[in-house]
Formats: C-alpha cells, structure tokens, sequence
C-alpha cells in the first residue's frame, strides 16, 4: 500500500472533519434589543458531537448568539430576534414549536452556578420530573445517579444526595448545574462562562468533564479565556461588534488565524 | 502590528529579537575570523574565536530562558508563540554556527605549520564568502521577516553545496598527489565541511522565519547540490 502523503492526510482529515454534521445552523441571524441591533446576520453552524467555542471582547454578540439557540431571549422585553436557526430540521423559531421542550433539547450551564435552594437530589431530579421523563421514584433515583455520574460529582456527593445543593463548594455546585443539564437527556449543552467563578482546579474539572461530554452531547461555550477555547474546543467562532468575524479549526485559529481581528484579540494586541 | 494591550509583553518580544540580532552579528564576526586566521595562519585571532564562542553560548542559554519565563507568563498565541518558538530555533542555529567557527579555528593550529596552497586558500575563502553572504542576508530578514526572501535566500543553498563538492574533489587531488599533504588537507576538508555547514543553517533559519511571518511551513525538498557523498565511488 502506498504511504499517504503528508497532503493526503490533511485533505483526509479535513474532509473528516467537514463530514461531521451540523447539529444546528443558523442562517442570517440578527438579534435587536429594541432599536439596538446586537448582531449582524451571523451565520453559523454548529457541528454534532463538538465542543464549539465562542470567543470575541465584552459586547461582541458572543452571548446573545449563544441565547438564541434555546430561546433564551425570549425572556428579555424587546428583543427580536431574526433569521433563521434549526435543531435538526426544526426550526427553533417555528410559533408552533414549545419552548419548554425546546429547552429540554437544549440545555444550558450558566456563568455563576445556580442551583436550586433543594437538596442535591431534587436539584437534579426536578428536570426529568416535569418532563414526566420518569415513571417511579426509582427511575429518577437512577437519573439522579447516571446524571451526577456523567457529571464527575457522584462521588464527591453520595453520601449527603439529600443535604443542600447550595452548600457544595463553588466547581461542584456547577457540576451539579451540568448535571442538572445533563438529567433531561439534552441533545446540545450551551455553556456561558461556566469557569468564570471557578478556581483553577475546579476549572479542570470541569474542562475535563466537557471533553467527556462531547461524546453524547453537542456543546457550545462562550469563554473568555482564550487557553479555554483552545483547550476544549474542536472548533472556534471569533464575533467582533455584533458580526462574525472568523470560524475556524482550533488548532489554525489560535496558531495561524486567517482574521486579522482575530489574531489581534487573541494575542492581546490593540486592534 | 499594533502593540500589546500589555506593554511589557512587547519589551520580552523585543528582548528576544535584540539578542537575536546581537547572536547574529557575533556568529557571523566568528566565522569570518575563523576563515582568516586559517588563509592567514594567524593563531592569536584563532584564539579570540575559540574564546569568543563562550559569549555566543551564553545568548543562546538566556535567550531560550527568557523564552520559556515568556511562555508561562503570558501564554502567547499566533504570531507571538511562533515568534517565540522561532527564537528558541534560530538562537540553537546560530550557536551551532558558532560552533562551526570554533571548530574551524582550532583547526588553525595544526594547519598552520604546513604552507597552505594560495589556490586552496582562495577556494575556502570563496566558500566563506557565500556563507557569510546567506548568513547576513538571513540576519536581514530576520530584521524585516520577509517571507518572500527567506523563501530565496533557501534556494541559493545550492551554489554552496556545489562549491564545497568541487573543493572536496580537489583536496583528494592533493592528497593523491603527495601523502605529506594528507593532515594538513584532512584538516582542510572539515573546515570546508564547516562551512558548508553554516550555509545550511543559514537555510534553517529562513524556514523559521518563514514560519514565523506566515504560520505555514516551507514543505518540499530544499535544494541540494552537494554531491560529495558520492565523489570517488566506484562507477557501475
């Protein structure tokens, strides 16, 4: 057999990686809050089974892009959000589409952990309960477990399942956030700063758990640290004043990016 | 580029490419010394060169320090991370020139008891010229990080190449010709070797520069003309 050449392998790679299927598309995506407008016809797809970064200065539209993509901006009075954006082949705008199902499908760990004022089971059982995910109490105690489980927390938790949730310290309380996530079996995680509050070793925790999470989820964070992106994502999105700047390869973008606005927020520079 | 929103990153980047520039200037002085005291037989400069090789030894160890504190403190990214790594790789080549140099003036002792022939003398120094031109020209580049030069200045290794082989063939010639003329073109034969040497880390350092300037490598053979590996061989 012939030995591929060292072209051949990256043109077999890359192909691999264009193979992977888009778990969401978004296409023209503009997002107004009010007579503001936060971003510019964004078009971004997001691939199944990746972790896809988001990266871009304070008020780029990282954000709000990440909210669009369960609706989460329905829930702020004047924003409008145009374009279009699909789960598979739903459309995620559709009127007839429940935004509570929507947002069972994708799930979302936010900045500062917050968990329930309730015990660390019920933190994690409340998913499945109101989804009617589960027929007995039996059911949700295997979710709870399975979930805290895939979480890296069980562990650290199975002894006091029943004491507060808001006693556990800072990287487990957002552990337990991404097992909450986790419980109603989401088919994309988006994460917004989920280390933000962390210290460095719960920061790993977590970036760890991310890398095992990939194989059964699709995630999508938003971070501020550029050694974050680079750590955990597969592929990464630079956004600049409301439109997106670059998408690219993790590996080319934070070594030889194509975007000279993205090369000059990643290395720090005055752009 | 626009600088660092951090200012003293760009004072660590500009250390770097300083004491580059200062390595440089120091290997290329000690090759055209080592080259002289040897046409010359002149032991005193030999001397200097060997003692001058300490200097460039050191850059090169505060170089490759000041490289990793930068790392860990500042975690470059794109261009800064190859510019560092870059530095790290052209600081080992031009110590290594050095070293060459080094070589090249020990040698200066034990030939300098024979008289060397004029036009062997002019071979060498011809051979050290080229050398000495790729040299500074890569150190020109590496001030203004043109890709497209250092592209060129990794073509011209060949006229290099074939010069050292033509000098190889007319050493053996010599030897041939009277075994009295065996050490003394021994000796010979590695400093043209030295050299030779020099001219492919010359070319080492334009494919980091390359690199540096545009995050591609530089694939493909470079060009080669040194032949010497087959000199002598048996036809057939």
């Amino acid at each position: 057999m012939n030995m591929m050449t060292e072209a051949a392998v990256e043109k077999a790679l890359d192909q691999k990686m264009n193979a992977v299927p888009y778990k969401m598309i978004g296409k023209d995506v503009s997002v107004f809050y009010g007579e503001k407008r936060a971003l510019f016809d964004v078009n971004l797809n997001i691939r199944e089974n990746t972790v896809t970064a988001l990266i871009g200065p304070s008020g780029c539209g990282k954000s709000t892009f990440l909210r669009t993509l369960n609706r989460m901006n329905d829930t702020i009075d004047h924003c409008r959000v145009t374009g279009k954006i699909t789960l598979d082949t739903d459309d995620i705008y559709d009127p007839q589409i429940d935004v509570v199902e929507l947002r069972a499908r994708v799930g979302m760990v936010f900045q500062k952990p917050n968990p329930f004022p309730k015990t660390i089971w019920e933190n994690v059982a409340y998913g499945p309960k109101i989804h009617g995910l589960a027929r007995s109490r039996a059911d949700l105690d295997t979710i709870v477990e399975q979930s805290l489980q895939k979480a890296g927390l069980f562990n650290e938790v199975k002894d006091r399942l029943h004491e507060a949730g808001t006693g556990l310290s800072g990287g487990q309380q957002q552990r337990l956030c991404i097992a909450r996530a986790i419980a109603v079996s989401p088919e994309v995680i988006l994460m917004d700063e989920p280390c933000s509050a962390l210290d460095p070793i719960a920061t790993a925790k977590v970036e760890e758990l991310i890398h095992e999470l990939r194989a059964n989820f699709t995630i999508v964070i938003v971070t501020h640290s550029m050694q974050q992106a680079a750590r955990v994502s597969q592929r990464t999105a630079m956004f600049h004043l409301g439109h997106l700047v670059e998408e690219n390869d993790t590996d080319k973008m934070f070594t030889n990016p194509d975007d000279q606005r993205t090369q000059d927020y990643i290395m720090g520079r005055f752009g | 580029m626009s600088n660092h929103i951090v200012s003293v990153y760009d004072e660590d980047l500009k250390y770097l490419s300083r004491r580059i520039s200062e390595m440089g200037g120091l290997a290329e002085q000690m090759v055209a010394e080592s080259v002289r005291a040897l046409v010359n037989a002149d032991l005193g400069l030999a001397q200097k060169v060997i003692s001058d090789d300490v200097l460039l030894d050191e850059a090169e160890r505060q170089i490759g320090e000041k490289a990793i504190v930068t790392i860990a403190k500042r975690q470059p990214m794109a261009a800064d991370l190859r510019e560092i790594m870059g530095s790290i790789r052209i600081a080992a080549d031009l110590e290594r020139v050095g070293d060459l140099g080094k070589n090249t003036a020990k040698r200066v002792i034990a030939v300098a008891s024979t008289s060397l022939p004029r036009q062997l003398a002019r071979g060498l120094e011809h051979l050290a010229e080229l050398a000495l031109t790729q040299l500074k020209e890569v150190l020109d580049v590496y001030a203004s990080r043109s890709p497209e030069k250092a592209n060129s200045i990794r073509e011209r290794d060949e006229e290099i190449d074939a010069i050292y082989t033509s000098l190889f063939r007319e050493l053996l010639t010599y030897m041939m010709e009277d075994p009295r003329n065996i050490t003394s073109c021994t000796h010979l034969l590695f400093c043209a070797k030295n050299i030779e040497r020099i001219g492919d880390h010359a070319t080492n350092i334009a494919e980091t520069i390359y690199y540096m300037a545009t995050g591609s490598q530089l694939v493909g053979e470079r060009p080669k003309d040194d032949s010497s590996n087959t000199v002598g061989a048996v036809n057939g």
